[in-house]
């Protein structure tokens, strides 16, 4: 069965190459790619192996990989889904326990060099202790896995640049997936959580061509993160006109007027969400009335309240460099050190904020 | 909520449609415009597609869930819908051509249902 092309095993499923072709000109909307792009797109899955995919979720809510199951059908996604060979994903699959471990360790032999390795959840560097599977430590497991994987896909904030574990004050010194593999080509794919045909996507695109897409300089596929949020958003002509929401029930925003004044994040947000859109493409965040929140940026959690005007100064809640240091260094007491001061440093900042602060929307 | 502003994309979708079609006539090239990569204010697409029209052909496909093929009042360019089997849309394009490649029969189909037909007729006697 895995030696079975996409085609094939679709015709297996009473697929006809009509419907493959409707599935090929599906995903390369789904992939961003020019329409121009179809009989490549089809002529490359046809003859597309199954690779294998071990998932491994370290510090993360689940969020992630309830956004690419959440459909229950098939649809393109979990058709997708079904192309690769998923050996390993502790919160989907039947094994447990010394059979679940085995089934990763075994999967590591049979594709060495050759598997792609999906993370999800940021590395607490703090305290081994603090997130262990089957006993071994999130650090551990990852650089054990890391080592034979072709290509690393970090899916969701929390992998790809920490996210909310490493929201200040940081208490389990979570970092990205990047700070501690070096070696290996890493794929982010940002969001909390992403959406969910950008995570295929990238699959697709390695399903369909055997290569990484473009990245941008935060490591991110350009085909769904080279557009900024502000650039494509509907609401724009009020944005130039300085026609703004000043409150979420005032009459600006019932005529649907520009987010910007009640925090609206999108100018500096690269995301997918103002074309693809959520829910089957229902609607997004902006078009639902609330403001961006810049889910797929570094630090989104700590830049600021979300309902306050990106032009409001932020103070110094977010610094990370002790971090990026620590990570590097990736062991010792140095870290415990770090983590010890910045700790103190963030309780300091705690207690200064009041909830009168929270309701403001101020957190200087 | 009813925007009152329009993002303005309609009128360029509209030339850029008029050009596709000059480069059909004229050279034959085909063109597939992707609706899903442009932002439409919420009630802009529905605006289009009354701008667009009924033309004569439209088509259903039953493959991996629904599509609607719809040539529009202008012959040659056609909306096309593809729904996958949860009735979710998957994708949504304007395609310029004299026929959409989706509607042709595909060799490999063909020759499935050749086999299905000999085998059927292997065992009738009529
Ligand atoms: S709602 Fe946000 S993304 Fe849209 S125009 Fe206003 S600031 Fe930009």
């Amino acid at each position: 069965m895995n030696q079975l092309s996409l085609e094939e095993r679709l015709r297996l499923h009473g697929v006809s190459r009509r419907g493959f072709l409707k599935f090929c000109a599906a995903t390369a909307s789904l992939m961003a790619l020019s329409p121009a792009m179809i009989p490549r797109i089809a002529a490359a899955l046809e003859n597309a192996k199954r690779p294998s995919v071990i998932w491994l979720s370290f510090q993360e809510c689940t969020g992630c990989t309830e956004s690419i199951t959440r459909s229950h059908s098939p649809s393109l996604e979990s058709l997708i889904f079904d192309a690769i060979s998923l050996d390993y994903h502790h919160t989907l699959q039947v094994a447990s326990g010394d059979a679940a471990e085995h089934a990763r360790e075994q999967a590591m032999k049979d594709n060495w060099g050759k598997y792609i390795l999906v993370v999800d959840g940021s590395i607490p560097l703090g305290n081994k202790g603090f997130s262990t599977i089957a006993g071994i430590s999130n650090v551990d497991m990852l650089i054990e896995t890391a080592k034979g994987a072709a290509a690393i896909v970090a899916v969701g904030s929390c992998a790809a640049f920490g996210g909310l574990p490493k929201a200040n004050p940081n208490p389990t010194g979570a970092v990205s997936i990047d700070m501690i593999i070096k070696d290996k080509p890493i794929i982010n794919v940002p969001g909390c959580p992403p959406i969910p045909v950008v995570m295929t996507g990238v699959l697709a695109h390695f399903l369909t061509f055997g290569t990484l897409p473009e990245l941008d300089h935060l490591k991110r596929p350009k085909a769904f993160y080279g557009q900024n949020i502000h650039d494509r958003c509907y609401r724009r002509p009020f944005y130039e006109r300085g026609q703004f929401a000043e409150t979420f029930d005032d009459e600006g925003a019932k005529k649907g007027w520009c987010l910007f004044k009640l925090g609206c994040k999108g100018p500096t947000t690269y995301n997918a969400c103002a074309t693809t859109k959520w829910n089957g493409g229902v609607s997004f965040p902006i078009e639902s009335g609330h403001g961006c929140l810049g889910c797929s940026e570094p630090n989104f959690w700590d830049a600021g309240s979300f309902y306050a005007p990106l032009s409001t100064p932020i103070g110094h809640v977010a610094q990370n460099a002790g971090y990026a240091l620590a990570a590097g260094a990736l062991a010792g007491a140095a870290i415990g050190f770090a983590n010890k001061q910045k700790s103190s440093q963030a309780i300091e900042k705690h207690e200064e904020i009041t909830v009168n602060d929270l309701i403001k929307g101020e957190t200087k | 909520m009813q925007p009152l502003e329009k993002t303005g994309n309609i009128l360029p979708l509209l030339h850029e449609i008029r050009h596709a079609l000059e480069d059909l006539l004229a050279t034959g090239q085909t063109m597939v415009i992707d609706l899903q990569a442009m932002p439409f204010a919420p009630s802009e697409l529905v605006e289009l597609k009354e701008i667009l029209g009924v033309g004569e052909v439209s088509a259903e496909l039953h493959a991996l869930g629904k599509s609607t093929i719809q040539e529009t009042a202008f012959s040659g360019a056609w909306w096309i819908v593809h729904f996958n089997i949860d009735e979710k849309m998957i994708s949504q394009t304007i395609e310029i051509c004299h026929i959409p490649a989706i509607l042709m029969a595909q060799h490999a189909d063909i020759q499935m249902g050749l086999q299905q037909l000999s085998s059927t007729l292997g065992g009738v006697s009529l």
